[in-house]
C-alpha cells in the first residue's frame, strides 16, 4: 500500500496509539474527580499540555484542548465575534479557507456580522494590500489559514502578522491543521491558531486552540467549566495524552524529514510533469513541502483515485471534507482555473513515513493506469 | 546569521571581594539549572563575565529563561564570525537593522585583543561604521550616547559582534546567602515571599503543613507546583510535607475556638524550627503581612513568634495585597494559588479568630498538652520532595 493523502488523516503512531490505551487503562479517572484517581489524571493531563505548549512555543494556559481542527476553527471564529461583538461587526477570511471557516462565517452572517472573503491569486495568496484595504473600523478578527490543505499554499502569515499590528483591535486567527509539523508557524504574533491532532499521526478527536493570554472568546460549550471555562466537556485524556506524544514525535522528524519529504516532492513534481496534459496546481514557491496538487486533462479525478486505488495507491480529490459533497474545487476555481481543470484535480500528500521508494513505484503505477484511462474516457 | 554565546555581566557580584569565586560558581551553576532543557549549552566563566555557549541553540529560546536567574545584571547575545573584514560588515549591518527603529543613533566600538589583525581598531570602527551607514536610512552616528552600541572584539579565535541588552533579574546567586525554611500554605503570599528571598541568594527549603483527610491531596500538589515554580528562578528547592492531622484535631479538643488559630500558627512555627535546626537552616520565612488576617496583627505576630529565637523573615510585612498579587502574576504562582482547594490555613480556621491574642493565655491553653511529643513525630514523619522532580517527568514520560 503506498499511502499518500496524509493531508486528510495520517495513519497513527504505533506509540500514540499505545499511550492512548495505556493512559485509558491506567488514568482513566475524570481529570475533574477530587480523589486519587483524578488527581493522577489531571497531572497527566497538565503535562500534556506542558508538552505541547513547550512544542508549539506558547504558554500553558494558552492552549485548549478541542475535538479536532474543525472545533477550534469554529471556536476560534465564532467565539472571538461573540465576545468581541461590542467592538464591531466586521470579519476577514479568505476564500480558500477550510469549510470549517467558511461556515462558521456564513453562520456569523446570519447572526448579522459582516465578513469579507479575500481573493486570492494563481497561487492561492491573498493580497496584504488587499487586505489592508478590507480592514475598517469594525473589524475584529481576520482568520487566514497558513497552509491550503488542497494545494499546500503557504499565507503570507508574517506580512499579515505585521500588518494588523498596527490594528490592535483585530485578532489574528490562523488555521494550522496542514502546516503544523511541516512547516514553522511562529505564534508570537498570532492571536488564535487551531491544530488537529489526526493530521500528525494523533487520534482523530482531539485538537488544539491556542489563544493568546488576554484574548476573549465566547465560549462555544457550555458546562462544567473544564479548560478554564473556555471550552467545556470532560477532558478526553487519552485523546490528549497521544496527541502529545505524535506531535513530540513529529516534530523530531521535521528536523530531517522535511528535507527528504522536500526531495520526494521535488521528485515527484518533475517526474509528473513530464506526463502529457499534466497541470500542477500547487505553486513551486511557499508552498508545504507535503502537498501536491495537479490535475491531467481528460481525466476525471474521481476516476483517477480509483484507479489508482485498485493499484493500492491512495490519493485524494480536492480534500476529503469536501469530496463527498461532489462540487468542484472552490479552492482551485478560486486560484482562477477554469471548472474542467479543478474537476479533475487530485492530491497527492505526503508524510515522514513515505519513502522515495513508495514515489518511484507511485510514478510506475500511474504511467501503467493512465494509458487505459485516457482510452476511454476519449 | 545566527548568536554564538551569551554574554553576561554580573552586578552586585562584582563587590563581593573574596567570595566572589564562589558568588561566581553559585551563578553558573542556577543558569545551568534554568538552562537545563538544552543540553547542549555549556558556561564558560571568566574573571569580570561569563559566556553561554550556545552550541547551536536559538537566542530566543532561552532569552525568558534566563532573564529571571538571579545575580545577573544584563547579558548579551553575541554574534561570531571569521577574522574577515567583508563578513564582519555584513554581520554588523544585520544586527543593527535587527535593533533598529527610526531615528537611531549608534557608534561601532571595537576592540582587537588579536594584534595580527589588519586593521586597527580606528579602521574597524571606521570600516564596519561606514558600512552600516551608507546601507541604512535614517541612521546617524553618535559616540557619546548612541542608542546602538555595537561591540566589536576581535580575538584569536574569531570576532565577536553584539548590540543588544537585556536587563537581568539582578539580586544576588541562590544559595550565596546561606538557607532559610519558607512556610508554604498555597496562597498567594507564601510564594511571594520565597521569590523575594531567593532574590537575595537564600537558599529555600519549604515547609507545608497536610492534614489529610481534611485537605486533599489536590492541595498537596498545589503547593508541590507551586514550590516547583519557583525553581524557575534557578534554585533546588525542597519541599518538607509535615502531617498536622493529629495535632490540629488536638488543637481542636484542648484549645478554646477563638485561640484554636494562634496556637495552629505558634505549632507551625515550632515545627519549622525543629526542621531548620535539622537542616542546617538560619532563619524562617512567612508571606505574613502586617494586618492582612487576623493571624497577622502585631498582637498575633507577637504571641506565634513566642515559640522560637530563630528570626522570622516577613518580606511581604508592609506590602499591599494588590502589591503582592502584582508579583504572584508576575513570577506564575498566581493562577497556581487561587486554585480552590482547601489548606492547612483555612479549613479550621474558627468563624471569629481572636485579633489580639493574648500570650499568657495561650501558653497556658497549651500547657495541658504533650503537644512537644506530638511535634517530634510528625517532623519524624515528615516526607521530603526534592524539586524540580524528576521524578514526576519520569512517570508519564512514556506516556508523553
Amino acid at each position: 500500500m503506498i499511502y499518500f493523502d496524509n493531508s486528510a488523516t495520517t495513519k497513527p503512531y504505533k506509540e500514540a496509539l499505545s499511550a492512548f490505551t495505556k493512559a485509558n487503562e491506567q488514568f482513566f479517572g475524570n481529570p475533574s474527580s477530587l480523589h486519587h484517581l483524578g488527581m493522577q489524571a489531571d497531572r497527566l493531563l497538565q503535562e500534556a499540555r506542558k508538552q505541547i505548549a513547550s512544542l508549539i512555543g506558547a504558554e500553558v494556559e494558552e492552549i485548549i484542548f478541542t475535538s479536532g481542527g474543525t472545533e477550534a476553527n469554529n471556536l476560534a471564529l465564532k467565539g472571538a465575534a461573540l465576545a468581541n461583538r461590542h467592538r464591531g461587526n466586521h470579519i476577514i477570511t479568505q476564500q480558500t479557507e477550510h469549510p470549517s471557516v467558511l461556515h462558521a462565517c456564513h453562520q456569523l452572517e446570519e447572526l448579522g456580522f459582516q465578513v469579507t472573503y479575500l481573493p486570492v491569486n494563481a497561487s492561492g495568496r491573498i493580497s496584504i494590500q488587499e487586505l489592508e484595504a478590507a480592514l475598517t473600523e469594525e473589524t475584529i478578527a481576520v482568520s487566514i489559514m497558513h497552509v491550503n490543505n488542497e494545494t499546500g499554499t503557504i499565507q503570507p502569515m508574517k506580512e499579515i502578522s505585521e500588518l494588523l499590528k498596527k490594528y490592535p483591535k483585530v485578532l489574528f486567527h490562523a488555521d494550522d491543521v496542514q502546516g503544523r509539523g511541516k512547516v514553522v508557524l511562529d505564534l508570537k504574533e498570532i492571536d488564535l491558531c487551531s491544530l488537529s491532532a489526526h493530521k500528525f499521526h494523533g487520534l482523530k478527536g482531539s485538537g488544539v486552540l491556542y489563544k493568546k493570554k488576554g484574548v476573549k472568546l465566547s465560549p462555544l460549550l457550555s458546562g462544567g467549566n473544564q479548560e478554564s471555562g473556555w471550552r467545556s466537556g470532560t477532558e478526553n485524556t487519552a485523546g490528549i495524552i497521544a496527541m502529545a506524544k505524535a506531535l513530540r514525535l513529529t516534530e523530531e522528524k521535521r528536523s530531517d524529514g522535511v528535507a527528504e519529504m522536500e526531495e520526494i516532492q521535488q521528485f515527484l513534481r518533475s517526474e509528473l510533469e513530464k506526463i502529457n496534459g499534466v497541470r500542477i496546481h500547487t505553486p513551486k514557491t511557499e508552498a508545504a513541502p507535503h502537498i501536491l496538487n495537479f490535475s491531467i486533462t481528460g481525466v476525471k479525478g474521481e476516476v483517477l483515485i480509483h484507479a489508482l486505488e485498485e493499484r493500492g495507491c491512495y490519493l485524494s480529490t480536492t480534500s476529503a471534507c469536501s469530496s463527498r459533497q461532489k462540487k468542484t474545487s472552490t479552492v482551485l476555481v478560486a486560484m482562477g482555473l477554469p471548472a474542467a481543470a479543478a474537476d479533475s484535480s487530485v492530491r497527492l500528500s505526503l508524510s515522514y513515513e513515505n519513502t522515495m521508494e513508495e514515489a518511484q513505484a507511485f510514478l510506475r503505477v500511474l504511467n501503467e493506469t493512465l494509458p487505459k484511462l485516457t482510452k476511454v474516457q476519449r | 546569521m545566527n548568536y554564538d554565546r551569551i554574554l553576561i555581566r554580573y552586578g552586585e557580584l562584582s563587590t563581593k571581594g573574596r567570595n566572589r569565586k564562589q558568588f561566581i560558581t553559585k551563578l553558573k551553576k542556577s543558569i545551568l539549572l534554568s538552562l537545563k532543557e538544552f543540553p547542549a549549552i555549556t558556561v564558560e566563566l571568566s574573571h569580570d563575565r561569563m559566556f553561554i555557549h550556545l552550541n547551536g541553540v536559538p537566542f530566543e529560546a532561552v532569552k525568558d529563561r534566563l532573564s529571571q536567574v538571579f545575580g545577573i545584571q544584563s547579558f548579551s547575545p553575541v554574534v561570531r564570525t571569521g577574522q574577515d573584514i567583508e563578513e564582519m560588515k555584513a554581520a554588523a549591518l544585520e544586527l543593527v537593522k535587527r535593533n533598529f527603529s527610526p531615528g537611531n543613533t549608534f557608534k561601532v566600538s571595537a576592540r582587537r585583543s588579536d594584534k595580527q589583525f589588519e586593521l586597527d581598531t580606528n579602521e574597524i570602527n571606521y570600516a564596519i561604521g561606514s558600512h552600516v551607514l551608507r546601507n541604512m536610512e535614517s541612521l546617524t552616528v553618535d559616540v557619546k550616547n548612541p542608542d546602538i552600541n555595537l561591540l566589536v572584539e576581535v580575538r584569536k579565535g574569531g570576532v565577536f559582534l553584539s548590540c543588544e541588552k537585556y536587563p537581568g533579574a539582578a539580586g544576588l546567586p541562590s544559595g550565596t546567602s546561606g538557607r532559610a525554611m519558607l512556610l508554604l500554605s498555597g496562597g498567594i503570599d507564601s510564594p511571594v515571599a520565597g521569590y523575594f528571598m531567593l532574590k537575595r541568594g537564600v537558599e529555600i527549603e519549604a515547609i507545608h503543613f497536610h492534614s489529610p483527610p481534611y485537605t486533599s491531596e489536590r492541595a498537596k500538589q498545589k503547593v508541590i507546583d507551586l514550590a516547583e515554580r519557583l525553581t524557575a528562578f534557578g534554585a533546588e528547592i525542597k519541599l518538607h510535607i509535615v502531617p498536622f492531622t493529629a495535632i490540629q484535631q488536638k488543637i481542636q479538643e484542648q484549645v478554646p475556638e477563638n485561640y484554636t488559630m494562634t496556637s495552629t500558627r505558634r505549632m507551625m512555627l515550632a515545627m519549622a524550627d525543629k526542621i531548620r535546626q535539622k537542616r542546617g537552616g538560619l532563619a524562617i520565612v512567612t508571606g505574613e503581612s502586617l494586618g492582612q488576617v487576623a493571624s497577622q496583627t502585631l498582637e498575633s505576630m507577637r504571641a506565634i513568634n513566642d515559640v522560637t529565637s530563630t528570626p522570622v523573615l516577613r518580606p511581604l510585612v508592609t506590602m499591599d495585597k494588590l502589591e503582592i498579587i502584582d508579583v504572584a502574576r508576575k513570577i506564575g504562582t498566581h493562577d497556581i494559588s487561587i486554585l480552590p482547594y482547601e489548606d492547612c490555613c483555612t479549613i479550621f480556621t474558627p468563624p471569629s479568630p481572636k485579633t489580639r491574642p493574648k500570650l499568657e493565655k495561650v501558653q497556658r491553653f497549651e500547657s495541658f498538652v504533650d503537644f512537644e511529643e506530638m511535634m517530634e513525630q510528625a517532623v519524624e514523619e515528615m516526607e521530603t520532595l526534592q524539586l524540580p522532580n524528576e521524578k514526576i517527568m519520569d512517570e508519564f514520560a512514556d506516556l508523553l
